[in-house]
């Protein structure tokens, strides 16, 4: 009996000559971040128990991306504690403000994680690195100490779901509305403590930001992971990122799914009549074609994050925008996940583009996604933004609703000041 | 370990977001978390719950955010086990690492009241609505979780394995994290 991509990661990171599905293991960990939300718990605990030494200072990522730029004293409070643990014991992988970026965006961008490496990070959206075809899934705080005192963690080996997408993808039809189309499928919980392998034709043709659109969003099914093969197009990924910010790299290691490899389900998909998706409050399972929403008049459309806030997303969004007008009552923000995406888009003449539509082009941060700042809805208000929840008072106000989409539909309907489909402002 | 309390019902797929609002994460002191617990699925949670209260929800309880301040601002308000139909991954974890008791019981998340008296014995799995009398049986924790917990949570655990290769020594009350922040800045 074969195993799959995820089981042989796993395994290649314990002594262990076989594994499977419910066993329990302690894993050595290749790299593990946590955020200025999640690390300050996770510092204090590490302290707590008096350790003096972390288990590999280059293997360890501090990324102040979610209240940052600080949004008040008590968030420069949390975000210190990170600076100081990085002076402290002298860690490379933290960025400050002027480096940093939407942590899930900075480090496949800068090929700090990379294919076959097993990564922990104490934030959900820790499964995007799955794109690469490694093993990362989100954890707690306290896990996070743990590893930096063990470099180790304690998994259980999740069953194993491959989704198998075929057919044609419509135009305007992203990795984002494959995978709010797939939640919509099975649920928030479709995939509890399970694997999701992304595969088959649609997969092979998806450009690498797609793929990590995907992938994030496993968690919004329950999921341990999200996972694809490597192929041409990660290592082509993989390879520029290396070049340009780690050129002391050559190799990375490649892991496939076997032919008889063990999935408790297989799912296939028709592609070719899935319409962009749109996905109503409050959970990203209640996923319909954008078509199925009329009338629903939006007050902001936020465009970023580490689910849509890459390079592909902004000139998607940028293509609909160019040379229009939003709806005077529309808030449009756009904020680009990474400095070197914000430099792109501002080379590009992206930034200009969404500044005379109307909006605002601000500096990378998880921002508004959680509801930190940059954009907080009031009693009432509607987004649609291309972020990854919606849940009650995800953005702001309990009484405000979140819609989520791809770049496209969140453009097109901050022309119109309604949801829209891309294709009526084209 | 034996848990008394009240019920409190929640329904499905309760997230952290609604049990710890993102707008109170810019600190991780518990006892000013636990002034915010359920803030988004029940404001007035926080008024009605008493000490030893237990939670009683349906499915997929805790999912979203990996925010460890969810699990840690329930068991800061005084809660003292959360009963469910099923619970996120990440939120299991959490509350395995910081020593909350949790169960899973389909039965019980269905029969048991708004408001009912609850006893549980975590370590037996055993349920008991002390208002009808009825007894629901759970699974044990797997071994490998049992274990963890015995030694008090994942901290503890890691220590003993640190001791081998570097002197530590776990401060067994757990110093609130706001001290620790107002004394180093």
């Amino acid at each position: 009996m074969g195993y799959t991509i995820t089981e042989k990661i796993l395994m290649a990171h314990t002594d262990k000559k076989d594994i499977a599905p419910g066993e329990f293991i302690s894993a050595k960990l290749d790299f593990c971040l946590g955020n200025d939300i999640t690390a300050p718990i996770a510092i204090h605990e590490f302290k707590r128990i008096g350790a003096t030494k972390v288990f590999d200072r280059k293997k360890i990522g501090l990324i102040p991306d979610h209240f940052t730029p600080a949004k008040d004293m008590k968030s420069a409070n949390q975000a210190k504690i990170l600076a100081d643990f990085a002076e402290e014991y002298n860690i490379p992988n933290y960025f400050e403000i002027g480096k940093m970026g939407v942590e899930h965006a900075l480090l496949p961008e800068r090929a700090i994680v990379k294919p076959g490496e097993l990564i922990i990070g104490a934030d959900s959206h820790t499964c995007t690195y799955g794109a690469l075809g490694a093993f990362s899934c989100g954890v707690g705080s306290t896990d996070l100490a743990a590893a930096f005192a063990t470099g180790e963690c304690w998994f259980r080996v999740p069953e194993q779901i491959k989704f198998i997408y075929k057919g044609k993808l419509s135009k305007w039809v992203t990795g984002k509305d494959l995978i709010l189309y797939t939640i919509g499928e099975i649920g928030v919980d479709g995939a509890l403590y399970k694997t999701m392998e992304f595969t088959g034709e649609v997969i092979r043709k998806l450009p690498m930001d797609d793929r990590l659109s995907m992938c994030n969003m496993a968690i919004e099914a329950g999921a341990k992971n999200g996972i694809i093969e490597p192929d041409e197009i990660t290592r082509k990924y993989v390879k520029e990122a290396m070049k340009k910010y780690k050129p002391e790299i050559s190799s990375f290691k490649e892991y496939q799914s076997d032919k008889d490899a063990r999935y408790s389900q297989v799912i296939e998909y028709d592609v070719s009549k899935i319409e962009p998706i749109v996905s109503a409050p409050h959970l990203p399972s209640n996923a319909r074609s954008v078509r199925k929403f009329k009338d629903v008049k939006v007050d902001q459309v936020v465009i970023g994050s580490c689910t849509n806030g890459r390079i592909s997303d902004l000139r998607i969004a940028a293509k609909i925008l160019k040379g229009k007008r939003i709806k005077p009552w529309v808030r449009l923000i756009v904020l680009p996940a990474t400095q070197q995406v914000y430099l792109d888009a501002v080379k590009e003449g992206l930034a200009k583009i969404f500044i005379q539509a109307g909006g605002i082009f601000s500096t990378p941060s998880c921002g508004p996604c959680l509801g930190g700042h940059l954009g907080i809805l009031g009693e009432g208000e509607v987004a649609i933004a291309t972020t990854n929840r919606n849940f009650v008072g995800r953005m702001g106000h309990p009484k405000s609703e979140v819609y989520l989409s791809n770049p496209a539909v969140a453009a097109a309907s901050a022309i119109k000041g309604k949801i829209t489909s891309p294709e009526v402002v084209e | 370990m034996k848990c008394r309390g009240k019920a409190h019902k929640f329904g499905k797929d309760i997230n952290t977001d609604e049990i710890i609002p993102a707008r109170y994460l810019h600190t991780s002191d518990p006892e000013e978390l636990a002034k915010y617990c359920m803030m988004d699925a029940d404001p007035d949670f926080v008024k009605k719950v008493k000490p030893g209260d237990i939670i009683v929800a349906d499915e997929n309880f805790g999912c979203g955010s990996s925010r460890e301040h969810a699990p840690i601002s329930i068991k800061a308000v005084g809660v003292s086990c959360v009963i469910a139909k099923s619970f996120a991954r990440i939120f299991y974890r959490n509350v395995i690492n910081i020593g909350l008791p949790v169960i899973v019981s389909k039965e019980a998340s269905n029969d048991i009241r708004q408001g009912a008296n609850i006893e549980v014995d975590t370590i037996k799995g055993l349920i008991t609505d002390l208002d009808t009398g009825k007894k629901y049986k759970t699974e044990p924790y797997p071994e490998f979780l049992q274990k963890m917990i015995q030694v008090g949570g994942l901290m503890n655990y890691v220590t003993e394995k640190l001791k081998r290769t570097q002197k530590v020594n776990i401060v067994k009350e757990k110093v609130p994290a706001k001290k620790k922040v107002l004394k180093k800045h």
